[in-house]
């Protein structure tokens, strides 16, 4: 009689708040695109620019989710996003070579640059190439933060350390941050170190942050971006009007002239150099 | 110092500016976690009252269960809820990750066992034979309920405030299940570790200044009527 | 005179706790205008029997009836509660004022502003509290909560009042003065009231009837003065105070009584029993008077010379062992104790009256046991 519990109370309860949540979404669920990209193009602020104009003009919403690039393209193999936008050109290139993503074209590029404190103690301003400045760093021992965090940027630096032929796995002076660009520049910054960085963020962080340029212009040292569509014959849940809508766009007139100019007023220099149709890129 | 300065100068310009995206940011943070705060208060304080005040085998276990999700740590919550909601996943038709929604139903996890936990242990500190006392004074199962949250107010209120702080202040979910998307799920927490790490550490400033006052402001109000209506 | 209405009726009841019987209660009835004192030692029963009477605990077994109506269905015992109320040992007040308090029960029968208020006011004055109407409850002394407990009992106007132990927090003054007036209540109320309480004291003053319980079962049921003068068995002697229960055989059966041998010594006893019968004689401490052994008076009959062996301060008056032959205890004022210059060793007569000397004849449950 008076012991009986009363279930049903919290069950209607729950129904009720649980409508109440999903009510907070919009309705335009269906006309969402979601691109995985890297952290870099989201730190650099060129998205929050580039985003609303194809957002105006389309109709689309973008969910922009920026990660590593290793994790922007497993998202997209794993069909859990409908665009990608990344700078790691060979594991793009598997990708697509495995049929997971299609389409694949240049969008722009920066390079990367390697920074430091401005003293330079491992004398790597003058070195002939990135593998040769790296192989100083190691030779002197001098703090060095990686990202590893499988972004293009942690690729790239993986392919020098092999051409400077060093293993800095392991060394006391070789730090992993786990981190994305803009904080591992924050924390190379405050324990004056030497690290890999895309222009972009660089350049953004730069007044923050009092570490130089010390190496740069090496063709290894290219920092190229891709835009792909997730392959909609592998994972048919994709909205692959939308990602071709936005692949388009990203390669239009309209957008390679905002990438042109993006930066100049802020920071004196363009940070990315737009590349569509650039027949001397299809290389990468 | 150049920097904290800055930041602070920089802070209170966007808070009197009432800069829209700033706004629409501490809305958004309000409104998630408002709501996720409701329905965990709504699950957690029913289902609290009900395994407070019935015994049943197992209720030890139980309990134990509900004081260790209290400190389930928010990644490990957004992570599940992310590999759920994912397009391929359980719950992938329901096309709810990287929305609003999605960081409802993870602080939502978040909070419900913190709210639930502190509701037993407010249940289970009245008097035992209080529940009796009401029901000899002709109250109905309802009006039973009823009396026994009033009594029990005070501790509720702290439950629905821890819960509240648990889960605004949150980030590791929020970011993973929201995805911390410009305008439509992006948080306080999520921005300023974004701002962080863009460099602007002023924003990041002005960001958490309005989550502290947010906090404030509302554990203010509540305490505020934990308190009202306590007679001399 | 027209017997009055059975209110409340239970049949073949059985609680358990754990597998464990904690109570059985083949039959029980309470009459209109009753007031009923359960009492019994800590754990014998006594709050799950008030409990289960309430309907707020489900027996394992049996059925309780209101006017003849049984109790099942939820409804049932839903608008059964709402006849009743209940006063525990804590005053169990809610946080809020002493008013909303005493309103609490008003306010959940849904009784209209104007009334509740004229109600908790008339209440209220019956326990001398009006002026803590406005007061938190949770700022009140031991004894001012237990009288808005009961205030918070009355206002409802139950048939029915149960009370667990109301008093037993208390010290003796608050005690004493919130007894009266609860008494003088239920008296002008005639409100029909079932009292569980372990002290003898506070079921004597107010009840119509005695229950004594002991490990779950009624051992014997009556008016106060058949239960304090006549107890039906040795636990009910030694709980209402017989403290001197001695086992004697019956040497022979008079007009006016029996002559019991106990430990070599005749003793003369009012009550009845068979000649051979072993008993039980039952006398109360205070019945026994102590004086010298060369005061007039020897010969009485009851009479016995005795050693003292101890003695023991309680409270106004002074408890005395004596060794007579068998172990007496008595009990004489501090003045008599004085007088007589009492102490260890001290050779005494003591003395006590055939009428004061009650039997306890051997159930045939404990004979059949004691043969076997």
């Amino acid at each position: 009689m008076l012991f009986r519990k009363s279930p049903d109370f919290a069950l209607v309860l729950f129904l009720i708040l649980i409508s109440g949540a999903l009510s907070v979404t919009p309705a335009q669920q269906k006309k969402s695109i979601i691109l995985a990209t890297t952290t870099s193009t989201e730190d650099s602020g060129l998205l929050d620019v580039l985003i609303p104009v194809f957002e105006r003009s389309s109709g689309y919403i973008v969910k922009t989710i920026s990660v590593g690039s290793g994790q922007a393209l497993k998202m997209g193999e794993k069909g859990e996003a409908d665009v990608l936008l990344s700078h790691s050109p060979d594991a793009e290139r598997r990708l697509v070579e495995r049929g997971f993503a299609i389409n694949r074209r240049v969008v722009m590029h920066n390079d990367f640059v390697i920074v430091g404190p401005s003293a330079d103690p491992a004398g790597i301003r003058n070195s002939g190439s990135a593998a040769e400045a790296f192989s100083s760093i190691a030779r002197q021992k001098a703090l060095f933060y990686s990202r590893s965090d499988s972004s293009g940027t942690h690729a790239l630096e993986m392919k020098l350390w092999q051409s400077a032929g060093v293993n800095p796995e392991g060394e006391p002076w070789y730090r992993q941050t786990g981190l994305g660009m803009g904080q591992t520049l924050n924390v190379t910054a405050e324990k004056k170190g030497y690290t890999l960085s895309d222009r972009g963020t660089y350049l953004s962080l730069k007044r923050t942050l009092g570490l130089d340029t010390l190496f740069e212009g090496d063709p290894q040292l290219l920092n190229i971006y891709h835009v792909m569509e997730v392959n909609p014959a592998r994972w048919p849940g994709v909205n692959h009007t939308g990602a071709k809508a936005f692949a388009d766009f990203m390669v239009s007139k309209e957008a390679q002239k905002i990438i042109r100019t993006f930066g100049v007023e802020k920071f004196g220099s363009a940070l990315f150099f737009p590349d569509a149709g650039r027949k001397d890129m299809e290389r990468f | 110092m150049d920097l904290i300065a800055e930041g602070l100068r920089k802070a209170f310009e966007l808070i009197v500016s009432m800069d829209r995206e700033v706004l629409g940011i501490t809305w958004l943070s309000l409104k998630v976690s408002g709501i996720a705060t409701l329905i965990s208060v709504g699950i957690g304080i029913s289902l609290g009252m009900i395994i407070a005040l019935t015994s049943f085998p197992g209720k030890k276990i139980v309990i134990s269960a509900i004081n260790t999700g209290m400190g389930l740590p928010p990644v490990v919550v957004g992570l599940f809820v992310t590999v759920f909601l994912w397009r391929n996943g359980p719950f992938g038709f329901l096309d709810l990750l990287y929305t609003p929604s999605a960081m409802i139903i993870a602080q939502v996890i978040i909070a419900t066992p913190i709210v639930m936990g502190l509701s037993v242990a407010a249940l289970q500190n009245l008097p035992p034979k209080l529940r009796l006392q009401i029901l000899s004074l002709g109250a109905t199962r309802w009006q039973m309920v009823w009396i026994m949250i009033r009594e029990a107010r005070l501790p509720f209120m702290a439950a629905v405030m821890a819960g509240f702080g648990g889960v605004i202040s949150e980030i590791g979910a929020s970011i993973m299940v929201g995805g911390n998307i410009r305008g439509y799920s992006r948080v306080l927490t999520t921005a300023t570790v974004m701002e962080t790490g863009r460099g602007n550490f002023d924003v990041a400033f002005a960001l958490s200044i309005i989550l502290l006052l947010l906090v404030f402001s509302v554990n203010y109000l509540f305490t505020m009527i934990q308190q009202r209506e306590r007679p001399r | 005179m027209s017997v009055p209405e059975v209110l409340l009726a239970a049949e073949d009841i059985r609680v358990e706790l754990g597998g464990v019987a904690v109570l059985e209660l083949p039959s029980f009835a309470l009459h209109e205008s009753e007031v009923l004192s359960v009492v019994g030692p800590n754990g014998s029963g006594k709050s799950t029997l008030l409990l289960t009477l309430a309907c707020l605990l489900r027996p394992s077994a049996g059925h309780i009836s209101y006017r003849g109506n049984v109790l099942v269905s939820h409804d049932a015992v839903f608008r059964f509660r709402r006849r009743i109320s209940m006063v525990f040992q804590e005053p169990l007040l809610f946080d809020t004022t002493v008013y909303k308090n005493v309103a609490s029960g008003l306010r959940i029968r849904g009784l209209s502003r104007n009334e509740t208020r004229d109600r908790v006011a008339k209440y209220l004055k019956c326990f001398h509290c009006e002026h803590l109407a406005q007061r938190s409850a949770r700022k009140l002394s031991g004894g001012e909560s237990q009288r808005i407990s009961l205030a918070r009992a009355f206002a409802v106007e139950p048939e029915i009042l149960l009370l667990d132990e109301p008093f037993s927090a208390l010290d003796p003054p608050t005690r004493h003065s919130l007894m009266h007036d609860l008494e003088a209540m239920v008296r002008e109320t005639k409100t029909t009231t079932i009292m569980v309480t372990h002290l003898e004291s506070e079921a004597l003053s107010m009840s119509s009837r005695i229950l004594v319980l002991n490990e779950g079962r009624v051992v014997q049921t009556g008016t106060p003065s058949q239960v304090m003068s006549r107890p039906s068995n040795q636990f009910v002697a030694r709980f209402v105070g017989m403290e001197n229960i001695l086992e004697g055989r019956v040497i022979s059966r008079e007009r006016d009584g029996l002559s019991v041998a106990v430990s070599g010594r005749v003793l003369h006893s009012a009550g009845d029993a068979q000649p051979d019968e072993i008993i039980e004689c039952c006398i109360r401490p205070e019945n026994v008077t102590i004086d010298n052994p060369d005061a007039a008076g020897a010969g009485n009959t009851n009479r016995f010379s005795g050693t003292v062996t101890h003695i023991y301060s309680s409270g106004p008056f002074v408890k005395v062992s004596l060794d007579c032959g068998f172990h007496l205890t008595a009990l004489v004022t501090r003045e008599a104790f004085s007088d007589l210059r009492l102490s260890e060793g001290t050779q005494v007569s003591a003395s006590f009256r055939p009428s004061s000397v009650h039997v306890i004849r051997r159930s045939k449950a404990e004979l059949e046991r004691l043969k076997s």
